[in-house]
């Protein structure tokens, strides 16, 4: 059997690789959990009420039962053995099968809750849907929905596979506190808050579902009009949280990303992120790693910020008036307001800069930047309904169905064990780009390489789940700093030399790049890299 | 337009080729017979363990070479021709040269044991090495267990490989604890307990006396020398050190020792060929360092130095302060200066280690001057470009313990232990 034989394709591989008897059984465990949610699909409420308690509580004991003895059994440290030999992790037969079951399952979510079981007009719900339904009742007060369903999975997923994310680097205390807090921010911020939260709701008073943490423009939909009206009529609590909304991404993101980088909430607070690092944590190394995927990555993130940003304008410009006696934000305050804003980052970032961006940045910033204003310069020209050619609600749809729900649910977590689990953050997340942007123009993080200590092993770069090419910084003792890196500080972790650390310091010197790495002659140095 | 040769694709003949093609537009010329491109040799563990797969140890992307203009010539030079600058392969074509750079790297050590090429006996060096151990110890079917002998960097990073596939490991070593020719007692303790707790079975002040075949020439088993114990098993890893793969340079004009001799320059005593890496041997040691330097950074710095040369800045090898690391199973090692496993003369150790935790550090010092020497360190990271400065700036050993939180390189979080180590430092002056 040579290295090249594909182990993960064949039925022989190295015996340290099979799955232990007692994780066999924890297997078992989880899989009967999710089988009773799967005889629920059909109607097959076999317990009655208990079937939901006991399957929710077999797939926590499969997954916890399962992370005790595939790590408690052995010393701290780095656990990364088989992965490239096991079929779930390494493209193979498991791993195909599972992205299928979990693609089938978002598009069946997104696009066919029916078969779920979600009932239409007023009717009972049944199946999977009506299964959730005491637990929504205890939460909420209502019936459950679909996304009831999904978010309870998905905050279980969070939770159980977090677990398991702590027992395998328990070693390292980072990655144990980013870990708490992203299983701490889907449980509370997420799941509980927004369900105790509409119990609040009454005839009188409604507040919209809201996560606060979910910030547009990942939130794609916070200032559509029905949820604006919504924070409206419900007094000083719904203004309140309009007000946070519009904090959180004009105040508070850029202060904690100049001082923490964009990490602050990717890998430790972002739901997104949350999932891609507990339940995605065994297929973090997927990501393609090479030079044309970043270039891809940079067009198709920045193109759907641009989306959304034109969406969200052509939604909110919609449901304005024109007569500033009424309310002073008018049509044209706003789209005023827009341009001058994109146009103040634009000068700001071209004026100081310049210097940073590549070729293909520059373009790019400058294209868009005249398309933007152009559409705007155009709707004042023709004086049309259509804000930005398409009627708003177009484009608001549009979004919806390609980035809302075909990018960020289907491909970005379906994919998981095909692309890794953060293809949807860095391919498609409108946030990580405008974090990501700060982060690289604007921000005290890096990652620091240890002077000459790197060997190019690789481990960095295989576990980056963000397809940075990590070792071609670290071979040249030059510092990290990418939009698109996360902060997850796997590649700290993993390398053997302790060359990468994860760093606020100070703006002076972050960018750096040595011809010649330190340990070698002095003066050679000085020559090479100060010329 | 000149040709640079380079012979072998190790990170001393990459660096090279890298940096004479920032300096210059010479045509330029890598030949290796192991692998079609550059790869890092100190990753080879990994795709063993499944944390890596080959493709994913190569520094750069296939496209890399072509673009930068670097040609790639898969084929074994069987002999130098120094007078018409030729090379002559194994498969008879040839080469021409203007300048020769000769980075061949190293071979591993065989000391004349009985058996020792038998199929299932080799060392963990090359490529081949990690196929041909995939053929004799995949899984522990094949391998019900493995002997390694020789108690070194390769040594403990094959027990570790092996361990990974749950194969039964025993560990020869020459030493009486692991790597104590190298490291002080203290940690070499400490090394010989993580080697055990991953359940290796470590066989101190342990020779190799022969290993015995079956009827297919294959491995049955070695004996011990001390003990005349025989250990039945289906691999033996040789991991008794490395030297220079020099064998085709043997029966050229190129002076030879046990590697190909350098001066500072790393000009071999043929004009226009040079050596640099694993293979070549200095006329002179360079301060502590011995003549010839089997490390990874040692390959690159000189590829660093010998671009300049070829590209008409002649620059002597004038490396920095000693550095180094490596991997003990789980337990990372750092070392910045000098720690010799004994106190040289008229210098002392400073020796802290954390009472229940695999870390420690060893600190060397001048007796009377106080003068810092050099820092061992056990699971704290430590920052190379700090001891770099103080080993420059000769700082003494309390600034040093003093400003010890300015080297730390550890995550963000992680427990600190500078106030121990202080601690333990005071008493010490109290005590002695």
């Amino acid at each position: 059997m040579s290295y090249k034989s594909n182990h993960s394709l064949s039925l022989a591989k190295p015996d340290a690789y099979h799955t232990s008897i007692k994780q066999k059984l924890f297997l078992a465990i989880g899989l009967l959990g999710l089988f009773m949610m799967g005889i629920a699909l059909f109607n097959l409420n076999i317990l009655s009420g208990w079937t939901l308690t006991l399957s929710l509580a077999l797939m926590t004991l499969g997954i916890g039962g399962f992370a005790i003895d595939a790590y408690l059994n052995k010393p701290e440290g780095i656990k990364n053995d088989g992965v490239w030999f096991k079929s779930i992790s390494s493209r193979g037969l498991w791993g195909w099968l599972t992205g299928v079951v979990l693609t089938l399952f978002y598009i069946v979510l997104y696009f066919y809750p029916q078969y779920l079981g979600l009932a239409k007009d007023g009717n009972e719900n049944s199946g999977l849907v009506a299964l959730f339904d005491p637990l929504s009742r205890l939460l909420n007060g209502g019936p459950a929905s679909q996304w009831f369903v999904y978010g309870t999975l998905y905050t279980l997923a969070i939770l159980a596979f977090g677990f398991k994310f702590l027992l395998k680097y328990r070693h390292n205390r980072y990655e144990q506190l980013r870990t708490y807090s992203v299983m701490f921010f889907q449980l509370a911020f997420a799941f509980l808050i927004p369900e105790f939260m509409s119990r609040l709701n009454s005839e009188t008073f409604s507040l919209p579902y809201y996560d606060l943490k979910n910030i547009w423009p990942l939130n794609y939909y916070n200032f559509e009009q029905y949820r604006v009206d919504s924070f409206i009529s419900a007094g000083n609590i719904g203004l309140g949280l309009l007000i946070f909304g519009i904090v959180s991404i004009f105040i508070i993101t850029p202060i904690l990303t100049y001082k923490y980088g964009k990490r602050w909430y990717c890998s430790w607070v972002c739901g997104c992120g949350g999932l891609a690092e507990t339940a995605g944590d065994p297929f973090r190394h997927l990501s393609d790693k090479r030079q044309v995927a970043w270039k891809i990555e940079r067009w198709v993130i920045h193109s759907v910020l641009v989306f959304v940003v034109l969406m969200t304008t052509a939604v909110i410009y919609t449901y304005l008036g024109y007569d500033s006696e009424k309310y002073w934000l008018t049509k044209d305050v706003f789209l005023l307001s827009v341009g001058c804003f994109l146009t103040l980052i634009f000068a700001l970032t071209i004026i100081f800069k310049r210097q940073e961006l590549g070729k293909d940045a520059r373009y790019g910033a400058i294209g868009y930047f005249i398309i933007i204003i152009l559409l705007i310069g155009f709707h004042y020209a023709t004086n049309g309904t259509k804000l930005f050619l398409f009627e708003a609600e177009t484009l608001r749809s549009a979004y919806g169905f390609l980035i809302g729900a075909i990018f960020s649910g289907v491909i970005g977590t379906g994919f998981y064990p095909i692309f890794g689990s953060r293809v949807w953050c860095r391919f498609g997340c409108p946030m990580a780009a405008i974090l990501g942007f700060q982060q690289r123009m604007l921000s005290k993080f890096r990652i620091t390489t240890n002077g000459g200590q790197c060997i190019s092993c690789g481990n960095c770069s295989t576990y980056c789940e963000m397809g940075i090419d990590v070792r071609a910084y670290a071979q040249k003792g030059e510092n990290i700093v990418r939009s698109s890196c996360v902060g997850c500080g796997i590649c700290s972790a993993v390398c053997p030399r302790g060359v990468l650390k994860l760093e606020n310091d100070s703006m002076k010197g972050r960018i750096n790049s040595n011809d010649i790495l330190l340990g070698n002659d002095v003066d050679l140095m000085d020559l090479i890299n100060k010329k | 337009m000149e040709h640079i040769v380079i012979i072998g694709n190790g990170i001393s003949g990459v660096t090279a080729a890298r940096h004479i093609r920032k300096l210059s537009d010479k045509k330029i010329t890598i030949i290796s017979a192991e692998t079609e491109h550059f790869f890092s040799r100190t990753a080879l563990m990994y795709i063993y363990m499944g944390h890596m797969k080959y493709e994913h140890t190569k520094p750069y992307e296939d496209w890399f070479w072509k673009k930068n203009r670097i040609n790639l010539k898969n084929g074994f030079v069987n002999q130098i021709d120094t007078n018409t600058k030729t090379l002559h392969f194994e498969k008879g074509d040839t080469l021409k040269y203007d300048k020769l750079i000769i980075a061949t790297g190293s071979k591993p050590n065989k000391f004349g044991w009985p058996g020792q090429d038998l199929n299932g006996v080799q060392g963990l060096y090359s490529k081949q090495d990690l196929d041909n151990l995939e053929v004799y110890a995949p899984n522990n079917n094949v391998c019900k267990r493995a002997v390694i002998v020789g108690g070194g960097l390769i040594g403990i990073e094959l027990a570790e490989m092996l361990n990974s596939r749950n194969i039964p490991v025993t560990f020869l070593v020459r030493e009486p604890n692991f790597w104590n020719n190298v490291l002080p007692e203290g940690e070499s303790r400490m090394i010989n307990r993580e080697i055990k707790k991953h359940g290796i079975d470590l066989r101190l002040e342990t020779n190799l006396k022969e290993i015995k075949s079956d009827k297919n020439g294959q491995v049955k088993s070695v004996i011990i020398e001390e003990t005349g114990e025989e250990i039945r098993c289906n691999f033996v890893g040789l991991t008794a050190g490395v030297s220079p793969n020099i064998s085709i340079v043997k029966n050229s004009n190129i002076n030879t020792n046990k590697g190909v001799v350098v001066n500072r320059y790393l000009e071999t005593n043929i004009q226009d060929v040079f050596a640099i890496g694993d293979c070549a041997e200095q006329q002179e040691a360079i301060g502590n360092r011995k003549p010839i330097e089997a490390v990874w950074y040692t390959g690159r710095m000189m590829g660093e130095v010998i671009a300049q040369t070829i590209c008409g800045n002649r620059t002597p090898y004038n490396p920095s302060h000693w550095f180094n690391s490596a991997k003990f199973f789980d337990i990372e090692y750092q070392t910045y200066g000098w720690v010799f496993p004994k106190p040289k003369e008229n210098h002392e150790h400073f020796h802290w280690k954390h009472e229940t935790e695999s870390k420690c550090i060893t600190i060397e010092y001048h007796r009377e001057t106080e003068t810092f020497k050099g820092i061992n360190t056990f699971g704290i990271r430590l920052k190379h470009e700090v001891f770099d400065r103080w080993l420059t700036e000769k700082r003494p050993v309390d600034f040093v313990i003093k400003n010890l939180q300015d080297a730390n390189f550890d995550p963000e979080f992680y427990k600190r232990y500078e106030s121990c180590i202080k601690e333990k430092f005071e008493n010490r002056i109290v005590t002695a």
